[in-house]
């Protein structure tokens, strides 16, 4: 059963991998987004999320139906963090299960896509020189 | 007329604003009507064009007829990933 989630606690993985078990699938393709230590040439120290749960959850839902429709998978599964992030951590999963591996890396480029353009989940970058900034939310030129 | 509605802040808007969320008795019929106002009352640097708006959880037009107990949320741009 397709499934967004957000989370304010670490993900766990293999528990995420293993509840998709399936003997009609020949291909498993996952995605993980994690904190990397640079943005723009500027060095990060660390990342806070946030979400506007209610509506993140249901636009998640939203495109995980849209994947299902659109290319010939079993499942797929997103779940996404909130809180504070350090570097290394696991930011955003999708996991896909298809008959044949080519839907399933198709769907999770979707997905993955998708919800960084549209779910409403925000990104506040803090640096390693002391400041911090949204990302996206600078003022934009008329 | 006015209504009273809550709207919720998050990421910059909710640092600008300096609350979560507040309720505003307005005379503002439409979300871009009550951006506008409280544009002026925070002193947000978003302008509309850049934002979106969720009624009571879902994402609505701009000039969605706002009712008495609304929840109102103005949604930055979106990061995620």
């Amino acid at each position: 059963m397709p499934h967004f989630a957000i989370s304010s606690q670490p993900l766990d993985t293999p528990a995420l991998r293993a509840a998709m078990n399936d003997v009609r699938a020949g291909g498993f393709v996952c995605f993980e987004g994690w904190v990397r230590d640079s943005n723009d040439g500027r060095r990060v120290l660390r990342l806070g999320y946030e979400a506007f749960v209610p509506l993140a959850e249901k636009e998640g839902m939203r495109i995980l139906g849209e994947a299902m429709s659109n290319y010939p998978i079993f499942d797929i599964r997103c779940v996404h963090r909130i809180g504070t992030l350090e570097l290394g951590d696991l930011a955003v999963w999708v996991g896909v299960s298809s008959q044949h591996r080519g839907a399933a890396f198709d769907a999770c480029r979707y997905v993955i896509d998708e919800v960084k353009s549209r779910v409403p989940i925000w990104k506040k970058e803090h640096y390693v020189d002391g400041d911090s900034g949204w990302i996206n939310c600078h003022i934009l030129p008329a | 007329m006015t209504r009273t509605v809550t709207v919720q802040y998050f990421a910059l808007l909710r640092e600008q604003a300096r609350r979560t969320e507040e309720q505003i008795a307005t005379a503002a019929g439409t979300p871009a009507a009550l951006y506008a106002e409280l544009r002026v009352r925070h002193g947000f640097t978003l302008p509309e064009r850049a934002l979106k708006v969720a009624v009571n959880d879902e994402f609505a037009p701009w000039d969605h007829a706002l009712h008495e107990g609304d929840r109102v949320v103005f949604i930055p741009p979106v990061a995620g990933g």
